[in-house]
């Protein structure tokens, strides 16, 4: 970056009051009651998957950092690998082998964040397109969670089936395994079942709210998320804009259709919505800037969620809602500039 | 009174800092040896000297005079001897050097004899203009444009409301505060001055509402007068309610529309502070030779207001206010959102000097910048409601076009986005290097421009050139043939008047040169714009 003259002494000379690893830290910190609710349903895969990621996603960041002749310090100080590392190790399957884990975390970092320039240049969410790559690439592994309340395995057992893939004895593979939610609502549909039959079927699949843990899961984010707005770490618009827009859409399909379209409930609190509202689609770097067109992105998000996992190809489908818009933000940022002050008319 | 107020977009809450510089009042700053006195002190063409090297002036004489209509004059701040005409450092960021005019002081502080305006309500506005205008007078909240101009709605327009700026919103700075004050009546005096000038319909006084002593007096003072069209106005304290169109907005609900001036809407504002120098010249025939400076921050240990003659060198202010010079980090002009280094110490007090922040060594720095995140926490303070996100990139890519689409020239600098910025970048330095840079690029335009027309008309005066010796040939001819005829009588009369023709011709060709119609602190900022340049090619360290 060539700075004009006397970028140290210019204006304003008042000590700055934020830094970008202030708020990726905060962002973090308001990560870890959904990551505790997380490992709690979803045993220490959880744990080992978050160690695997962020130790892969600091280690190419560093090696990215030298290999572009940056300064390591100051851009690893700012966490935002540590985060998209966390990010990705929330939304992987807790049975993932190690490599996926790692071939996940290394190509967000390598390939979505570095070849495209590093932090802040990176037109598409690192993390989620690592989570998307994995997708395509190999989507049998990407579906082994483990079932909710089931007995976990111990945390050395986990990192032996992780690292090695061996299972304590006398534990089958298929034992440890289940559908998700989302999963099992979509295959099952596909099988020209009506809710009522799946639910019935499936009687610990759901919750109250969502999908049986993952509504506490996604509280928990929420929570997180909403205490980011109130820090104005985040802007309120994007998350309200998603969640809006995902009650409205899911609504408005499943009233006339309530056996065969799921409850505005479910599609808020099962899967990665809250993660994806609160955490995901505001990464700064990839959403939107501008005050209307971040109530147009949330939106749009929303409803490739809502089209992805009623009429896509896989069940959840915040990755995809997120990458689909990271795509369209130059244009909407582009249409919905604010009016400047003493201007009547919009836009540049 | 309970005024309905409105509010501007973003904007911050600033720690004030203000108390530390008003436990004293307002002093006299002693006099100094040598004041300097800088021709442009204000907004416009600099001042043309009419003093020489040797000659003893008086304090209040006019020593430089307002050539054209944006200029203001320059006066003497104390009796003495003009020991130099010429370049001095000036309080500029660019640390260049400008014209100057230096006085050695006799230590008498004699004054000029001071012609009072007896009845001002009698004069006509346009002759009360003047009287502002010869006094010197410019904007002394900080930009320096001459007053009398914005005390001139022009020919067809009604002022429905004259504002007094009292604000103050930027941190540390407490000038106004303490002349309003002290001196309340001075600044309600000038005030109507004002109004009859610009026949104004309604008057505002504006004060934050941190400011509530001066509020207070100020409410006291407007009571011995008969004066129910001026109204004193609590603001909210946020940082830039100081700005003009961001007062407006607060007190009115209108903005001033972009690249536009508030008379488009029928108000004007005015600094508190330039009422009472308006005042000052009108009932007591002053010109503008002093001014009320903060001389504050936390490396200096009695931190206050002093009444300083203009052209008084930083240095002596420092030392009135205890500076500890060695736990001395920088030392800024005007305040910590919108001022500027000094590099040198020893530039002169001018018409704009508000205040002298001197800063101390121990405390935390500016860090490194890192590349913007897109996080959009400046557009949520831009009080200007620009995207400085977007500004930024494209100044940065040196794409001036767009830059200018996203509105460049309405942000007012005033610091709120660099604050906020998470990634620490000096966004505002991007601003001015963006502004000062497509101020350059036009200013080149111009001269190309300008060489493109001076070649046409070189050729043009080849081509007539080309005819003139065709017509001399010719005439040369018949006067031959003539002469012939008629002898050698009257040749001698014809070739003066020929040589008096090529003469005439010769000076009518020194067409008038193109003069520089720039103001200084244009030049100034191509010239360091230059500099900048210059440092690059030789010293570019690229990445960082
Ligand atoms: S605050 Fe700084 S990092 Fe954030 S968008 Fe503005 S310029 Fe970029
Ligand atoms: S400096 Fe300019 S861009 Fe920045 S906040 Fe102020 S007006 Fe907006």
């Amino acid at each position: 970056m060539n700075l004009p003259e006397q970028s140290l002494h210019s204006s304003p000379h008042l000590p700055p009051r934020n830094s970008v690893r202030r708020m990726m830290l905060l962002v973090i910190l308001a990560l870890i009651p959904g990551l505790l609710a997380q490992i709690h349903f979803f045993g220490w895969g959880v744990v080992v998957n978050l160690v695997l990621a962020v130790g892969t996603a600091v280690a190419c960041e560093a090696l990215m950092l030298r290999l572009r002749d940056r300064a390591i310090l100051p851009f690893l100080g700012d966490f935002s690998a540590v985060l998209t590392g966390m990010l990705l190790a929330l939304a992987l399957p807790t049975l993932s082998p190690w490599w996926l884990i790692v071939v996940g975390a290394a190509f967000a970092l390598i390939v979505a964040k570095h070849l495209y320039g590093g932090l802040g240049y990176n037109p598409f969410n690192p993390a989620m397109v690592g989570y998307a790559m994995l997708l395509v690439a190999f989507p049998r592994e990407m579906t082994a969670w483990t079932p909710i309340g089931a007995d976990h395995l111990g945390f050395l057992d986990q990192w032996r089936y992780t690292l090695t893939g061996a299972l304590p004895a006398g534990l089958e593979y298929d034992a440890l395994t289940a559908a998700t939610p989302l999963d099992t609502v979509k295959t099952s549909l596909g099988m020209d079942l009506t809710l009522p039959e799946i639910f019935a079927k499936h009687a610990d699949l759901v919750g109250p709210l969502g999908g049986h843990g993952w509504e506490w899961v996604n509280l928990l984010f929420a929570a997180g998320g909403i205490a980011l707005v109130f820090l104005k770490v985040i802007s309120w618009r994007i998350p309200a804009a998603v969640i809006l827009t995902l009650f409205l859409i899911s609504t408005l399909f499943a009233l006339p259709d309530p056996d065969l379209r799921p409850s505005p409930w479910f599609h808020l609190f099962t899967g990665a919505t809250m993660l994806g509202a609160f955490f995901i689609a505001t990464d700064p770097v990839t959403a939107s800037t501008t005050p209307r067109g971040q109530l147009i992105y949330g939106a749009g998000i929303a409803i490739f969620i809502y089209v992805i996992r009623t009429w896509g190809g896989y069940p959840d489908a915040v990755a995809f809602a997120v990458l689909l818009m990271n795509l369209a933000t130059p244009t909407i940022d582009y249409y919905t500039t604010p009016r400047a002050f003493g201007e009547e008319r919009h836009g540049p | 009174m309970t005024r309905r107020l409105w509010h501007f977009h973003g904007g911050l809450r600033l720690e004030g800092h203000k108390a530390m510089s008003m436990h004293e009042p307002i002093t006299d700053a002693p006099l100094p040896q040598r004041v300097v006195l800088p021709l442009s002190q204000h907004i416009g063409a600099p001042a043309e000297p009419e003093v020489e090297v040797g000659q003893r002036v008086l304090k209040g004489q006019r020593i430089a005079r307002a050539t054209e209509y944006v200029s203001a004059p320059v006066h003497a701040t104390t009796s003495g001897t003009v020991v130099a005409v010429g370049e001095r450092t000036v309080p500029h960021p660019s640390g260049l050097p400008a014209p100057c005019i230096v006085i050695e002081a006799d230590g008498k502080d004699e004054w000029i004899e001071r012609q009072p305006v007896r009845d001002y309500e009698s004069l006509d506005p346009s002759a009360l203009r003047n009287v502002i205008r010869e006094a010197g007078i410019v904007g002394l909240g900080g930009a320096g444009f001459p007053s009398f101009i914005k005390l001139n709605p022009g020919p067809d327009k009604v002022v429905d409301l004259l504002i007094l700026n009292g604000a103050e919103c930027e941190p540390y700075i407490t000038c106004d505060a303490m002349l309003m004050q002290e001196h309340p009546r001075r600044i309600i005096d000038g005030l109507l001055v004002m109004r009859h000038a610009l026949q104004a319909k309604h008057c505002i006084i504006a004060i934050e509402d941190n400011k509530k002593v001066a509020h207070t007096v100020l409410v006291n003072a407007l009571q011995e007068h008969e004066a129910e069209f001026i109204e004193v106005v609590q603001i909210p304290t946020i940082y830039p309610t100081g700005g003009e169109k961001q007062l407006i907005k607060i007190l009115t609900g209108r903005e001033v529309p972009s690249h536009g001036l508030p008379i488009d809407i029928g108000m004007v504002v005015h600094n508190v502070a330039t009422a009472a120098a308006v005042n000052d010249a009108i009932h007591e025939g002053t010109p503008l030779i002093e001014r009320i400076v903060t001389v504050t921050g936390e490396a200096v240990d009695r931190p206050r207001n002093l009444n300083v003659r203009i052209g008084t060198p930083f240095s002596t202010l420092l030392k009135s206010a205890e500076w500890r010079e060695d736990d001395t980090d920088e030392v800024l002009m005007g305040g910590p959102m919108m001022g500027f280094a000094v590099p040198d110490l020893d530039v002169p007090v001018v018409k704009t000097t508000n205040c002298l922040l001197a800063r101390p060594r121990n405390q935390p720095h500016r860090q490194p910048a890192m590349p913007c995140i897109r996080c959009g926490q400046c557009a949520t303070v831009c009080p200007a409601l620009l995207l400085p996100q977007q500004l930024y990139w494209y100044a940065h890519a040196r794409n001036f076009d767009r830059v200018q689409d996203y509105h460049l020239f309405d942000c007012i600098e005033c610091g709120c986005c660099a604050y906020v910025c998470p990634s620490h970048i000096p966004l505002v330095q991007f601003y001015r290097f963006a502004k000062t840079e497509i101020w350059a690029q036009e200013r080149q335009k111009e001269k190309a421009d300008r060489a493109r027309r001076r070649h046409e008309w070189h050729l043009e005066r080849l081509e007539r050139k080309k005819r003139e010796e065709e017509e001399r040939r010719r005439r040369k001819k018949e006067m031959l043939r003539k002469s012939r005829a008629a002898g050698d009588r009257g040749k001698q009369a014809e070739i003066e008047a020929a040589l008096a023709r090529v003469k005439a011709k010769k000076a009518a060709q020194q067409a008038p040169r193109n003069t520089d119609n720039l103001t200084e602190a244009q030049k100034q900022a191509i010239a360091a714009v230059e500099a900048r340049r210059q440092r690059l090619q030789q010293g570019d360290d690229g990445e960082s």
